[in-house]
């Protein structure tokens, strides 16, 4: 081999460009059994749901499953909407909308938080932002929600006031189809 | 392990590693400074290939645990929800299922190896009973896991199998009941045999670190089957095995990507994509193809043998037939262990290899099928009777009678013979 | 001497053993199943390259909707699945309207009733039946299978030697062969002498008798093509077969397609790892 200098950078890079071969080889092979723990094709699929809000009265609120998460949709009353447009902006521990239907730096105020054109109308996944829990309805000091688990308590809109919770509770992304139709997602 | 270790910790932390836990000396030990024959052929990858494979299964087996429903309302429909919706799920369960045959066929040919080269000789008789055991898991495992999908076929494998243990006397009946957790094989027992699938390969990966403990203490059988005299005649485990290694395993994965990506079930049967019925049983049972030599062995047991009936006759033979490779270190009678020295053991060895793969094909057959004018059945009868002669009769007889070619002195003379012969051409 | 006996003798039943085995197809007797093998087809999907046509898997969506549906449910495919890629390539919107056509039981509301509304995209194909008793009330005690797996449900023994040069050669079509022979294959009246029983129809592709209780389903001009494809009755199971092949196994385009790259990869890999263990092997004689 000592008369042949050429030969040790031959092999070497061989064995180098095997390895980074092989390298490449696996880490391309590790993504399928990463990618499977995502959501399956069925699960996807079931991410839009329509739902008919014909009979929901004033005062009323129906919980529908998306995601595996309750949204809940109130037809809130005059009252209610009052009571959430009085709110001043400075007054909230979250001071943004959380609306996916609306601008991400939109301000938390009623109309933003409320169905576009439908101030009557909310849409909400009823999760409590503080650690998941689900809120009870028409509870709390603020006539809103109220979460058993650590007392967080939110508003007519929907928005944080009280308690360990950091943010207003989040508005998925919906639409109306026909004026009682909505699909959400 | 045997005296050879040439480690030596290069970095503070390493010598700090090394007082306290020394398992990176274990792994230099093992695969860097392991001295390995210098004539080891093809056939000597395989161990490396079957670790691959191992490996594949439990990775891919764990990613299916997570999708996979063990309960007999929606077995077969969670396997197909793997195959339809989940991300990649078609692939993995491909590379899972095809896995399982790509593993046998591996074991197929290290077991045929060690067969050949006499590998199970003093002093590696531990070495090969830990293979065997690994070979009887891996049946276990491959067995259980075929029922998983709740198919046809495997529900009614599941039937048939669990019915071997009926064929004892008086205690049988009790135990199949024990067995499949109820009268007939239902929920209970697709639980229970998921439970096992995913333990069994790792108490395989616990033999197979035993299996190279062995192996290491012992060190490799080689190609002339003589023992390794001098420094001259190994080389060190890293790069020399192990880029043959890896050149191997590369080229097995071609072969097992043919079958995956594009007959990806020619090595299973079509019942088992109806999903499995009690009332209906298909019109020919067979098992996995391979289990399909020990099948033949079973169903060659057509006739009562004194008090033992024809149906325990069967079972006693097909366990027989897997036991007997146990004995065999004792069995084999030769002092020399290489057939390559060994003129008539290679005969009988070559026509024990073909035999085993007509068995195979006997398996798949009806029983009254006619082949050559003459009814599989008999056929089998013919073919089990030089399946077990060939180890309580030709083998121990063959070490009195046959007279060895004169073995080299060391594999480092046969190697210089052999490129002297070589470059005279 | 014992040596050259015991020599002889095993070569003798090594070829005996050799010669059974490549004689054991030529052995069949007339009772087997289908009394006629299927006749192959030329596929899109077949061979290395092969991937489904479109145009093929929607025409064979019309005739399963208009024919098959009527007894044979489908469960495991979800009208989602038609929108997939890899399959009949139908739009979202083209999808949401064909699952519509179709109800589905559900419930309960807040009434505790259950209603039935239209079928959405991620509902499952109808089943004709409530369940198997009723299938089978209603097809003289045979119950249609469902048809989800049966392309690969369905495939006749090949037998010895075939099943050993297909694992060289892939023949991964066996059931849409099938398929396509049995729907095509029926004869009336049956051979002279052959006697079928009640309510069965003589079919000599089908694979566990002489006859069976499906009718003849395709007739030539049954279904109308808009794409000028020709309405014979050979066309209609061939599109049909296709069909259900992409039911039984949807995702047969991407297991081709990443099969090419994957063996591609395995083989340049492979041939570096040849000439870098032949460098590392270079001066060590072996």
């Amino acid at each position: 081999m000592a008369e042949t200098p050429a030969e040790p950078t031959r092999r070497d890079f061989l064995l180098h460009a095997a390895g980074a071969f092989g390298v490449v080889g696996v880490a391309a092979a590790a993504w399928p059994f990463i990618d499977q723990m995502n959501p399956d094709a069925s699960t996807r699929a079931l991410a839009a749901v329509e739902v008919d809000i014909a009979g929901v009265e004033p005062g009323q609120a129906i919980t529908i499953m998306w995601r595996g998460k309750p949204v809940v949709i109130r037809n809130r009353t005059e009252k209610e909407v009052e009571e959430g447009k009085a709110v001043k902006l400075e007054d909230l521990k979250d001071p943004l909308a959380r609306n996916a239907n609306a601008d991400a730096n939109a301000d938390a105020t009623d109309a933003n938080r409320a169905a576009a054109g439908k101030e009557n109308i909310l849409v909400m996944t009823k999760v409590c932002t503080h650690l998941g829990c689900i809120p009870l309805d028409e509870s709390g000091e603020f006539g809103g929600w109220f979460c058993p688990c650590h007392g967080s308590v939110y508003d007519t809109a929907g928005r944080i006031r009280k308690g360990p919770a950091p943010e207003n509770l989040p508005i998925p992304p919906y639409a109306f189809l026909t004026d009682t139709k909505i699909r959400i997602g | 392990m045997s005296g050879h270790s040439t480690y030596v910790p290069k970095t503070a932390l390493g010598k700090w590693f090394e007082a306290r836990l020394p398992v990176v000396r274990l792994l230099h030990d093992t695969a860097v400074s392991y001295p390995t024959p210098r004539n080891l052929n093809a056939l000597w990858t395989f161990g490396g290939i079957l670790s691959a494979m191992l490996v594949v299964q439990i990775v891919t087996g764990i990613v299916l645990a997570m999708h996979y429903a063990a309960d007999s309302r929606v077995a077969f429909q969670s396997v197909e929800g793997i195959m339809r919706d989940v991300n990649w799920g078609w692939l993995i369960r491909y590379l899972h299922s095809n896995g399982a045959s790509m593993f046998f066929i591996a074991v197929y040919i290290h077991i045929f190896r060690g067969l050949y080269y006499g590998s199970y000789k003093a002093p590696r008789e531990i070495l090969w009973i830990l293979g065997v055991i690994i070979y009887l898991l891996m049946m276990a495992a491959g067995f259980m896991g075929y029922v998983l999908p709740w198919g046809q076929m495997s529900f009614w494998g599941a039937t048939v199998i669990t019915n071997f243990f009926t064929a004892i006397p008086i205690i049988g009946q009790p135990i199949q009941t024990l067995l499949i957790g109820g009268f007939s094989v239902d929920n209970a027992t697709l639980n229970r045999f998921f439970s096992l699938h995913y333990l069994i390969p790792f108490l395989i990966a616990g033999v197979v670190v035993l299996h190279i403990w062995a192996l290491h203490v012992a060190g490799q059988n080689n190609p002339l089957g003589i023992d390794v005299k001098s420094d001259k005649d190994t080389v060190p485990f890293t790069p020399y095995a192990t880029s043959k290694d890896v050149l191997w395993i590369v080229l097995f994965m071609i072969f097992y990507g043919w079958f995956v990506f594009y007959q990806p079930n020619f090595l299973g049967h079509p019942d088992n994509y109806i999903e499995a019925n009690p009332l209906a049983t298909p019109a020919h049972i067979v098992p996995e193809w391979y289990f399909l030599p020990f099948y033949a062995i079973l169903r060659a047991i057509d006739f009562n043998i004194g008090p033992i009936d024809a149906k325990l006759g069967g079972v006693l033979a097909m366990f027989g037939a897997i036991a007997v490779l146990a004995f065999l270190p004792w069995l084999d009678t030769s002092k020399v262990r290489s057939g390559n020295f060994r003129p008539i053991f290679r005969v009988a060895f070559w026509v024990f290899a073909v035999n085993a793969l007509f068995l195979g094909y006997l398996g798949s057959v009806k029983t009254d099928d006619i082949i050559l004018g003459m009814q599989a059945v008999r056929w089998a009868q013919l073919s089990t009777a030089y399946y077990f002669a060939y180890f309580l009769i030709i083998l121990p007889l063959l070490g009195y009678i046959e007279k060895p070619k004169p073995l080299p002195l060391s594999i480092n003379d046969a190697i210089l013979a052999k490129s002297a012969a070589g470059s005279a051409h | 001497m014992t040596a050259k006996m015991i020599r002889w003798a095993a070569a003798a039943i090594g070829l005996g053993i050799a010669l059974s085995t490549s004689f054991a197809a030529a052995e069949e007797t007339a009772t087997e199943f289908p009394l006629l093998k299927p006749t192959r087809q030329e596929w899109s999907f077949a061979g290395f390259f092969g991937q489904y046509d479109q145009a093929q898997l929607q025409r064979g969506y019309h005739i399963y909707k208009e024919v098959c549906s009527s007894c044979h449910s489908m469960k495991l495919v979800k009208f989602r699945n038609l929108a997939d890629e890899g399959g009949p390539g139908f739009t979202e919107e083209q999808v949401k309207a064909l699952a519509a056509e179709f109800t589905i039981m559900d419930g309960p509301n807040d009434e505790g009733e259950m209603f039935e509304r239209p079928r959405l995209p991620s509902d499952p194909f109808p089943s004709p039946y409530p369940n198997d008793k009723a299938a089978s009330f209603s097809n003289g005690g045979a119950i249609p299978p469902d048809l989800s797996l049966i392309a690969k449900a369905r495939a006749v023994h090949r037998g010895f030697p075939q099943f050993v040069f297909d694992m060289f050669w892939p023949y991964q079509e066996q059931g849409p062969d099938y398929i396509a022979s049995l729907l095509t294959g029926y004869q009336d009246p049956p051979p002279e002498g052959v006697e079928v029983p009640e309510g069965t129809y003589y079919n000599p592709h089908f694979m566990n008798g002489i006859s069976l209780r499906m009718p003849p389903p395709i007739d030539d001009d049954l279904l109308e093509y808009t794409d000028g494809t020709p309405q014979t009755k050979e066309q209609y199971a061939k599109d049909v077969a296709a069909f259900l092949m992409w039911a039984a196994e949807p995702h047969l385009d991407a297991r081709k397609a990443l099969g090419l790259k994957v063996m591609l990869y395995l083989i340049v890999f492979a041939g570096i790892l040849y000439f870098a263990k032949r460098q590392v092997w270079r001066g060590v004689p072996h």
